[in-house]
């Protein structure tokens, strides 16, 4: 490929896109560090350990630990069904599990609150049982797990398919038992690919934004995550608040950003799990 | 393995752990669903009205606090968001949540004043110096002119807004109809930004930069002139609406809840002369005229209003029909720009 007058266009390119990213991204972070500081590290500290932003950080940490560890279990579930077994509906199955990514977080917003709403069929039920859903904790965790839905799935399946399944049928032919195939056998395999597939949905958890905000009803210190607290202090015209509190997410997936790319770089130098 | 097994197991405790705690939260607790421009006035409110509370019964209160466009806020309310009182934009919203069975009919008399314990009006904000020399609603419909004002299918405000234009209209063409609706289109083609309530609005114009000329609750002006001075002039047209934000107690939810006595002295001290005086320092107009006089020198007093119960106008069902319903008035003259 490099036949030396192709010197021009690679540095061209090379322009393009560091400009673009310095443009796209390093800069609004920039700006978003230098406008949380504006007005000092006291005004900083007092933004972010504010109740309301306490609470709203507990909320989008429990919405986030809730969407990582149930879409764990049935991205597995899921993953090993479609690889190793053959069943009706299968291709169906796998075209529902990316809906999350191809309807708009708004529409799924309102799903749930035409499904679980006071004007919903369900409601008369939830209602006679004290439960409530929209609106409420529930409804938060509900949206989270939705947009993140497919990560762990989409994540796994493609790594079950590449390693094929004699390993694990010779396995169960010496006698080994499902947990023991699954643990000596299959999860080594998908290890990587898992911790990979975590890290991606606790960060798309925590930035949700658009289903959460049609499910919240936005009251304060009860169902309010850490981006809707950011757009409450941007309209109520405290700017360095809304920038702190967003410098708090943007820490949070700075961190994610590295621990993927020790995942990455370790799961390279360790086994065959390739990106 | 184990210690992934380990790890979900300490996660599921977490997760019940946080569950439980909130759940167990059975304080003295109510919840206001406002609008939007609303959070200044009620932030101070709400502190004045928890001392009132724990004097006169002793009791810690925790009021939590809902903001959005008025329209949005009480659809939520219909769809189930517990708000034991709500105070929005205008009587149309209230009455709305009142037809999905939530309040009882009669609310707008159950408080003093149409039950709007403040009201008021619809002035223009504009840059410094008035660059674009906007005295009056006709000069909103010249080219080259930029409007911001929140969309009336969303917020209460831009209703108030859109039928203060109206208004304004109709007395200057001497109730040619044809002559109003082709003005209205000229000032709706003027719109650069319609955003989904009246803080949204704000920001655009005033963060943003966007647009010549804000379209804004006399209270938001303020607002933005205090948070910024000496870069806004309010301009008061020569005609404007009595806006009257009402606030009413959610039968359905109180009854649920046990709070009708905590819910309807909150309302009612709203018309105390220190509520009254919370409301006129947050630039909303006092509905009682002695406290209003206290702020004569930021309000003025004697500018000319009409009423949404107006011959022109008919009340809010009448309005909300024609004008704002799908297909309605708005819908005719309004096309969002092409880009």
């Amino acid at each position: 490929m490099s036949t030396g007058n192709d010197r021009p266009l690679r540095l061209l390119l090379i322009i393009i896109s560091v400009l673009f990213i310095l443009l796209m991204l390093v800069t609004p972070l920039v700006v978003i560090l230098v406008e949380a500081f504006r007005s000092g590290l006291e005004a900083y500290t007092k933004a972010v350990t504010d109740p309301y932003a306490l609470k709203a950080l507990k909320l989008t940490g429990l919405a986030t630990v809730a969407a990582v560890v149930l879409n764990t279990a049935f991205g597995l579930a899921a993953a090993w069904a479609i690889t190793r077994f053959s069943f009706r509906g299968k291709g169906l199955l796998t075209t529902f599990i990316d809906i999350p990514f191809a309807v708009s977080p708004i529409i799924a917003g309102l799903v749930f609150i035409l499904t679980f709403g006071r004007l919903s069929y369900l409601h008369p039920f939830l209602a006679a049982h004290e439960l409530k859903v929209v609106f409420a904790t529930p409804g938060i965790i509900l949206a989270t797990v939705f947009v993140t839905l497919p990560f762990v799935a989409r994540e796994i399946i493609p790594v079950l398919e590449a390693r094929g399944t004699d390993e694990e049928q010779a396995a169960a032919l010496m006698g080994a038992g499902f947990l023991t195939i699954f643990r000596r056998i299959t999860f080594p395999h998908i290890r990587w690919a898992l911790l990979y597939s975590v890290i991606l949905c606790a960060a798309r958890a925590m930035g949700e934004f658009g289903a959460v905000s049609v499910v919240s009803g936005h009251l304060r210190g009860k169902t309010n995550t850490l981006p809707l607290h950011v757009e409450i202090l941007y309209n109520e015209y405290q700017f360095t608040a809304a920038f702190a509190v967003s410098s708090v997410l943007v820490a949070a997936a700075i961190f994610i950003l590295v621990a993927r790319n020790i995942v990455e770089f370790t799961a390279r130098k360790e086994s065959d799990y390739v990106r | 393995m184990k210690k992934i097994l380990a790890l979900s197991l300490g996660l599921a405790a977490f997760i019940g752990v946080a569950l439980a705690g909130s759940l167990q939260a059975a304080e003295l607790e109510i919840t206001n669903v406002s609008y939007d421009p609303t959070r200044e006035l009620y932030d101070s409110y709400n502190k004045a009205f928890q001392k009132y509370w724990k004097g006169a019964k002793g009791q810690e209160v925790t009021i939590v606090q809902s903001h959005g466009g008025s329209g949005k806020q009480a659809r939520a309310v219909i769809e189930g968001n517990e708000a034991d009182v709500v105070t929005l934009a205008l009587a149309y919203d209230i009455t709305e949540i009142e037809k999905a069975g939530l309040i009882k009919p009669g609310w707008q008399k159950e408080f003093p004043s149409n039950s709007s314990p403040y009201t008021s009006t619809i002035v223009f904000l504009v840059r410094k110096g008035n660059p674009k020399a906007l005295k009056d609603w006709g000069d909103l419909a010249k080219d080259g002119v930029g409007i911001i004002t929140p969309n009336p299918k969303t917020s209460g405000g831009a209703r108030w807004n859109y039928l203060a234009a109206l208004a304004w209209a109709d007395k200057q063409y001497k109730g040619d109809q044809k002559a109003v609706k082709d003005f209205i289109t000229k000032v709706f083609k003027n719109v650069l930004v319609l955003d989904t309530g009246a803080r949204g609005s704000t920001n655009t114009f005033v963060q943003n930069g966007q647009g010549d000329v804000l379209l804004a609750w006399e209270n938001e002006a303020y607002l933005a002139i205090k948070e910024k001075p000496g870069e806004y002039e309010i301009i008061t047209p020569s005609l404007s609406i009595l806006a009257e934000p009402p606030v009413a107690i959610v039968d359905e939810v109180v009854a649920k809840r046990g709070t009708q006595e905590l819910a309807t002295e909150y309302l009612k001290y709203l018309y105390s002369d220190d509520g009254q005086r919370i409301a006129g320092k947050n630039y909303y107009r006092p509905s009682n005229p002695e406290i209003a006089k206290e702020f004569a020198n930021v309000f003025d007093l004697k500018v000319n209003l009409v009423n949404i119960d107006d011959p022109l106008f008919g009340g809010w069902d009448k309005v909300q029909a024609e004008h704002f319903n799908d297909g309605g008035v708005f819908d005719q003259i309004y096309t969002p720009p092409a880009k």
